[in-house]
């Protein structure tokens, strides 16, 4: 199988890679660029463990060829920080309600949270659950991740 | 200033790294490994007849294939059986590689090891196994009746049979006492299979260091120190040469408990076979059909009681769906049979149950390992004993419940560690009072007219349970205060995001007087502590907690003799406070423990600031007696393990309120309310936050989750797609109360937290359900289509 070259802006790096063309975005990132904080729980579209922003927007890496990408931007969720490393207020709201308890579906979250927050930064409860309907979690039962958006949207709005 | 930290909800130290990206869950690792995929039978029995793999050998970046025939001798035997029991006539296990026969989908046949996974999945997909398909056995109630056997030398497909008989008060028994009491009720209830599904799959990683002969494996289980055992054993190592080490674990509740799983052995032995790092990350099909699920059984019960609800006597027989394996023994119907009794004083108690082997998936604990079926039983029977009374449910309970003044109380059954299943606190009326004042019980009546006046039908739904925690035989705690005065705890059991990082730093925050930040905790690395029993059955906090706690004491008391020494102090006048021991009420005279620990070493290269300002607490050297005195060690540290007469025993009620639509039976839960007790809360953010975990997988149990068999063994809903878990759109918001009744059986009088709020949700449910629609409910879960055709059928 003939790799392909492609070219990617990461978390505001240009990274260039060469790939299969059945190379998933998930497993790209992953494994070829070395950015493991994007996680793979199904590997079928369901779980939302694998979210990243592709030009803003929430994608399920996982069902994404990274070929098909070539040129975009993405950020994971190593990307959200601050570049001297502050947590985003989404990041904090998190630790601070207890929203995370193996972590492991936890990047998705983040990355849901902080394009929702971002196109409405007041969300109902309504909204919120909408929001991040489409992310599992086996762990926290949810509350505390309704807790933390709320809690990330006082916290953005203190700060703006 | 005081450093007491015990109790308060700290924030969690693990979630930095977890939230920026920083975790290490095992496919992080590893980035230059081999990766490993298996061949899987699609058949649920069948005979092997060949395995061709010629064509599979032409794939680019093909590196090895191995069948069951290439594997070394010990390695080839049956997968160990892990608690025997003398019930277990007939434990059977399989094999890493199938040989000759294959009992479920999924079971591994052929392991291939290539370039990356990619590959190994071409590799896999061009290797041909001819099977000789054999009929399937599916379904307990057709393993019982059926001529067909999974194991050959298995007669009726039983794998084991057991009986526990408590007698009444007057010597008689269950079945006698039945017979003469004034009302008796007899009824079937059935629980589906579900599985613990974490997010995380299972994984393993090994490299091997021929230089060294030596092997670290990395693996995403609940226990590291047993998986380390079972390969050095598997694969004839000296145990000092094996490593392994529990990364991040994405979630376990249970199914990472399983040890040896085949592919913790085949992978380390081919790490070493072709001297390269060797890695296999399950993926979500995998996952569904060749690691575990549980909760399938069906029960038949039969209780007599008097005009009051006093239970006079209790009869259940149960048939429990094992699987086509035992691995794990038959820890989940004795729970099941055991936990059943929960908060009640039952007159006579008779339970039986047969486990039976079939062409499924095996069965392992899952979160709440049995007791949810255990608490549907009892609780439903409670419902059921109300309706034929007349009387208000919780008013059944309340006769029936064990008094605060008769712990400690002795269920007289032999409990799942073998030892006697005696309560050791609780106080169920006052939990029961508190439960209904947070529901609103005694005002539902009313909520209810007035939602039927609107055309709406709610319900409202009880269910209680006592749960075993903290089960033994033991844990350990290493606790080490360096010269920089950090404190380094470690523990051999593992973690799978309850925060023990941070509930075990509090703990050793408090005992040494040290402030959180200068504690760092280690979990489920063989490097750092190597005795350890697993993290499984609530027991982390309760076992590792009070061995932590008493290795700080150990630490704490050489601390204080070695300051009083260099004080001129009497130990008994020292404390320890933020990282400093001062004489009591004399603020001058301190010495901080980092110094301490200095001291405590005869070896004092000043390597840092530290150990040269120690020199001057230095007493003048003996020339009679040994640097090290005897029964001295250098260094400040201690271990310490607690190793626990017999569990603990916590204790809970939910009650819940639901909505079922007139026309399209959907259910809604509109309330959710918990009252637990768990002893004294090491840090209530995350007690919290496990209840709220358990009860979003209880209401899973109770609603959605279920594994759809087919007549030929296939598993219909091996997806995320179609086995359908609860997002945030479906778990109701869930409103909590805590007490807190110490337990005496160990030092900080914790109990676990780890399962309860799991356990009784499936009977909640159905009681609320069932209290909405006046109809009887007797199989969970309940999806709208099957309350519909309850609807139908009862019309
Ligand atoms: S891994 Fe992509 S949605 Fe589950
Ligand atoms: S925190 Fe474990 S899956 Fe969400």
């Amino acid at each position: 199988m003939t790799d392909i070259a492609i070219t990617l802006t990461v978390n505001g790096v240009v990274r260039q890679v060469e790939v299969p063309g059945r190379r998933l975005l998930s497993d790209c990132l992953r494994h070829d660029l070395g950015l493991t904080g994007t996680h793979v729980g199904c590997e079928h579209g369901v779980c939302g463990c694998c979210t990243v922003l592709l030009d803003g927007e929430p994608v399920r890496s996982c069902l994404t060829f990274a070929v098909t990408v070539d040129g975009h931007d993405i950020t994971t969720v190593e990307g959200l920080a601050a570049p001297d490393g502050a947590m985003s207020p989404v990041q904090r709201a998190f630790t601070e309600c207890h929203g995370l308890q193996c972590g492991f579906c936890t990047p998705g979250f983040l990355c849901t949270v902080t394009a929702l927050l971002r196109d409405n930064p007041s969300p109902t409860g309504e909204e919120v659950l909408e929001g991040i309907s489409g992310n599992l979690c086996r762990c926290t039962g949810y509350q505390n991740i309704v807790k933390s958006v709320h809690r990330a949207a006082e916290i953005m709005a203190e700060e703006s | 200033m005081t450093t007491k930290l015990f109790g308060e909800p700290v924030r969690r130290r693990e979630d930095p790294r977890l939230l920026t990206g920083q975790g290490r869950f095992l496919d992080d690792l590893g980035a230059h490994a081999l990766e490993a995929a298996f061949v899987r039978s699609p058949h649920a029995h069948a005979r092997i007849r060949d395995v061709d793999v010629s064509a599979a050998l032409d794939v680019d970046g093909l590196v090895a294939i191995y069948t069951w025939e290439d594997l070394p001798d010990l390695l080839a035997q049956p997968l160990p059986l892990l608690i025997p029991h003398p019930a277990l006539t007939h434990g059977r296990t399989a094999h890493p590689l199938a040989r000759d026969l294959v009992r479920h989908v999924g079971e591994p046949v052929v392991m291939v090891v290539a370039r990356d996974r990619y590959l190994a999945e071409d590799a896999c997909a061009l290797i041909r196994v001819d099977y000789e398909v054999l009929k399937p056995v599916v379904g307990v109630e057709e393993a019982v009746q059926s001529a067909r056997l999974v194991h050959e030398d298995v007669p009726g497909n039983v794998g084991a049979h057991l009986v526990q008989e408590v007698p009444s008060a007057a010597g008689l028994g269950a079945r006698e006492t039945i017979e003469a009491a004034p009302h008796t009720l007899s009824f079937r209830l059935d629980i589906e299979r579900s599985a613990s599904m974490p997010l995380e799959g299972r994984g393993v990683y090994a490299r091997w260091d021929a230089d060294d002969e030596s092997l670290r494996v990395y693996s995403s289980t609940q226990t590291s120190t047993s998986v380390r055992m079972a390969v050095a054993a598997r694969l004839g190592l000296p145990l000092p040469k094996v490593e392994v080490i529990a990364p991040d674990v994405g979630g376990g509740f249970g199914v990472k408990i399983v040890h040896p799983w085949p592919e913790e052995l085949l992978v380390p032995w081919a790490a070493i076979a072709l001297g390269r790092e060797v890695k296999w990350t399950e993926d979500r099909r995998e996952h569904f059909v060749s690691s575990a699920h549980e909760r399938a059984q069906v029960h038949t019960v039969r209780v007599g009681f008097d005009d009051d609800g006093r239970v006079l006597g209790l009869d259940v027989t149960i048939l429990h769906d094992h699987g086509a394996y035992t691995p794990y023994g038959i820890i989940v119907p004795i729970i099941t049979s055991t936990q059943l009794p929960g908060p009640y004083r039952l007159g006579a108690y008779r339970v039986e149950f047969s486990s039976i082997y079939t062409n499924t998936v095996q069965v392992t604990p899952y979160r709440g390992a049995g007791r949810p079926q255990a608490v549907f039983c009892m609780e439903r029977t409670m419902d059921r004993i109300a309706a034929y009374l007349g009387a208000d449910r919780t008013a059944v309970r309340a006769v029936n419940f064990i008094q605060p003044d008769e712990f400690p109380y002795d269920q007289g059954l032999i409990f799942q560690d073998g030892r006697p299943l005696i309560y050791d606190s609780g106080d169920y009326p006052e939990s029961l009072r508190m439960l209904k004042e947070l529901i609103g019980w005694d005002s539902f009546p009313a909520l209810k007219a007035q939602a039927a006046a609107e055309g709406r039908s709610i319900g409202i739904g009880i269910g209680c349970y006592v749960e075993g925690t903290g089960v033994g035989p033991y844990e350990g705690g290493h606790v080490q205060v360096t010269s920089d005065g950090r404190v380094h705890v470690s523990t051999g059991l593992t973690s799978q995001g309850q925060g023990h990082e941070t509930v075990f730093a509090q703990i050793a925050a408090t005992e040494l007087g040290v402030p959180l930040e200068r504690v760092s905790v280690v979990t489920g690395d063989t490097r750092r502590f190597g005795y350890a029993v697993g993290t499984f059955a609530s027991r982390a906090a309760v076992m590792s907690g009070n061995a932590i706690a008493l290795a700080c004491r150990k630490v704490r008391e050489k601390a204080l003799r070695i300051a009083a020494d260099a004080l001129e102090a009497d130990p008994g006048d020292l404390e320890i406070v933020g990282g400093e021991v001062r004489v009591v009420g004399s603020p001058g005279a301190s010495i901080p423990l980092a110094t301490v620990a200095v001291l405590s070493n005869p070896l004092r290269y000043a390597f840092d600031a530290e150990a040269a300002r120690a020199t001057q607490f230095a007493g003048a050297s003996s020339f009679e007696r040994p640097p090290v005195a005897e029964g001295e060690e250098p260094g400040l540290e201690g271990r310490d393990y607690y190793s626990p007469l017999r569990s603990t025993f916590a204790s809970g009620m939910h009650a819940a309120i639901v909505e079922t639509d007139p026309l399209t039976a959907e259910i809604r839960i509109l309330r959710y309310a918990v009252v637990h007790d768990c002893g004294h809360l090491i840090n209530p953010m995350i007690v919290e936050g496990q209840i709220h975990g358990g009860v979003a997988q209880g209401v899973g149990g109770a609603l959605y989750e279920r594994m759809v068999y087919d007549g030929h063994g296939q598993l219909l809903n091996a997806s995320f797609m179609d086995f359908l878990m609860p997002y945030a759109t479906e778990v109701p918001f869930i409103e909590t109360a805590h007490l807190e009744t110490p337990s005496p059986l160990n030092p900080l009088g914790i109990k676990g937290a780890g399962e309860a709020g799991v356990i009784p949700v499936s009977a909640v449910i159905a009681s609320a359900v069932e209290d909405a629609e006046g109809i009887g409910i007797d199989r969970m879960p309940i999806s709208p289509s099957e309350l519909f055709d309850l609807r139908r059928s009862a019309g």
